[in-house]
């Protein structure tokens, strides 16, 4: 059996380090697979989250070798073992310990957008009519699962920490998600513009290459959004067409 | 938004990060071949000479409003009376500024040079030289919005550099005097262009919502729909398209003006 270093960062809010732990690895491992013998052979109080191991999960998610990805998604075998393989945790929440950060303010911005709101029912049976065509767009954006690698990547939140005026890209796509149904009636492009900071995206697309459910977050989520949010407010013309009829 | 103060790692100074990969390469060459662009368009433009070859008409030139060659629209060369003495006078200039203004404005290319040219992030997970952000949440940025307006002037560009395809297809026999139909290596060079600025143009973000992407419900509108669906397709590799087309404009600009300069000649297939 082969032997590669897992660099793993050790510490709470307070502080801490990285510590090198050389481990035994065999084929088909992921990373998290490692972290679990690390933790099973040498470490017993390293602290780290999982549940699914199957990338549905979305509690893996840390920074290894410096790219926001879940641990039981990335193979050993993609990773050159050659050199220490370092794992840290998300660099945009606060720390708890080790491996776990604290992700709940992503549940405390999710919680104020604002709800599905359909329209009348269609039908007599108090049922809707839809059309595949017309879900097929939100569909994407329901794959989400919610590990938050994508806030963690947002230079937003990451580097200049405007949590109080951003939400993030994932929830400008709960956004898209939410304001694209063909059901839905409510209207969420103010907020987007002020309190949720739609304007703050610089549309460069980190949010996109790190999502693990390969979502199209920037183009297909928040550049649409950005549109509709110009219709509204920057868009004389548009305004001029919205009053006359 | 949130209620407390999140005590968050340090945050990493410029340049700083824990990839391995070549991180910097792609804002790099994004730096050097736009870079490159922008220069040699400036230097094109300001020459105001060299521009037109035959039926060729260069595309930074088009339309060429005043010009003393076959092109022109307004007749022979002309300083408008407006022009500022001290500012060098090109034909390209008065109307070089919508289709920059498009690009300039364009998604995709505002994601590529906050990052190759302001470092807003320098590559994705790299730590950035400045504290203070505004994004296009405020002006200056905000400004960026009016990106659909610049469609609209792009759109009548396409009109109009279409019609030079046509232009380029119509040569002068030299014995005659006549107009007779050909094509050159130019008139390829010029409608390779065309085709490339078409799906520039049409995978642009803000033609997507305007021809379909601000609906909700398809299926209510079923031709929308469909025109929604060919922009989409487009808009995927907008990317490709957004520099396929900048190398061809550029290209056409050259092989043009090499002509004009006698530094090559032209290749007559038809
Ligand atoms: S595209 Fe926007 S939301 Fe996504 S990472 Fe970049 S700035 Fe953040
Ligand atoms: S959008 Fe992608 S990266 Fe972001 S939380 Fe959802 S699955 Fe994770
Ligand atoms: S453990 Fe569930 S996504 Fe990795
Ligand atoms: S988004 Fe690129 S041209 Fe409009």
């Amino acid at each position: 059996m082969a032997t590669a270093t897992f660099r793993i960062w050790r510490g709470d809010s307070g502080g801490g380090a990285f510590r090198d732990y050389p481990t035994e690895v065999s084929e088909g491992m992921v990373v998290l697979d490692a972290v679990h013998r690390v933790q099973a052979e040498q470490a017993g109080d390293l602290a780290v989250r999982w549940n699914c191991k199957a990338g549905k999960c979305g509690s893996c998610s840390a920074e290894i070798n410096g790219k926001p990805r879940l641990m039981c998604m990335t193979r050993l075998d993609t990773l050159n073992l050659g050199e220490p393989v370092t794992v840290e945790p998300l660099k945009a929440f606060p720390q708890i310990r080790d491996l776990v950060t604290d992700v709940s303010w992503n549940y405390e911005v999710k919680k104020k957008i604002k709800r599905f709101k359909p329209r009348p029912p269609d039908a007599a049976d108090g049922t809707w009519r839809m059309q595949q065509a017309e879900v097929d767009r939100v569909q994407e954006f329901r794959k989400c699962i919610e590990c938050y690698l994508c806030q963690d990547v947002c230079h937003i939140l990451r580097d200049h920490h405007l949590h109080d005026a951003f939400i993030g890209p994932r929830f400008l796509l709960y956004n898209a998600a939410l304001e694209m149904h063909p059901l839905d009636n409510e209207d969420r492009l103010q907020s987007l513009k002020d309190r949720e900071g739609i304007g703050y995206c610089n549309i460069t697309g980190c949010c996109t290459k790190v999502c693990p459910e390969h979502i199209t977050i920037t183009e297909n989520a928040i550049i649409p959004l950005k549109e509709r949010v110009v219709d509204r407010f920057y868009d004389p013309i548009t305004r001029l067409f919205r009053m006359l009829r | 938004m949130a209620e407390r103060v999140i005590p968050l790692l340090e945050t990493r100074g410029f340049g700083q990060t824990m990839r391995r990969d070549a991180w910097w390469g792609q804002p790099l060459l994004t730096f050097v071949i736009l870079g490159a662009f922008v220069v040699y368009a400036t230097w094109a433009a300001f020459q105001g000479e060299h521009y037109e070859y035959g039926p060729y008409l260069s595309p930074f030139y088009s339309p060429l409003l005043f010009g003393a060659g076959p092109h022109s629209w307004f007749g022979p060369w002309a300083r408008p009376a407006w022009w500022p003495g001290a500012l060098p006078f090109s034909a390209a200039l008065l109307i070089l500024w919508a289709p920059g203004g498009f690009r300039f404005t364009c998604y995709y290319y505002r994601g590529a040079y906050y990052k190759a040219f302001w470092a807003d992030p320098p590559s994705c997970a790299v730590g950035e030289p400045r504290k203070k952000y505004l994004g296009e949440h405020s002006f200056p940025l905000i400004l960026q919005n009016v990106h659909r307006y610049f469609l609209y002037l792009a759109l009548l560009f396409l009109v109009v550099l279409t019609y030079d395809v046509w232009v380029a297809m119509w040569f002068t026999d030299p014995a005659t005097g006549a107009q007779r139909f050909g094509i050159g290596v130019g008139t390829l060079v010029l409608a390779t262009n065309l085709v490339l600025l078409f799906g520039y143009t049409f995978g642009c973000h803000s033609l997507r919502h305007l021809v379909g992407g601000r609906l909700d419900q398809f299926s209510r509108h079923p031709g929308q729909a469909k025109v929604y669906g060919a922009a989409c397709r487009l808009n995927g590799h907008h990317m490709r398209w957004a520099w396929g087309s900048l190398f061809s404009v550029a290209l056409a600009d050259l092989y043009v003006r090499l002509l004009s300069m006698g530094v090559i000649t032209d290749w007559r297939i038809l």
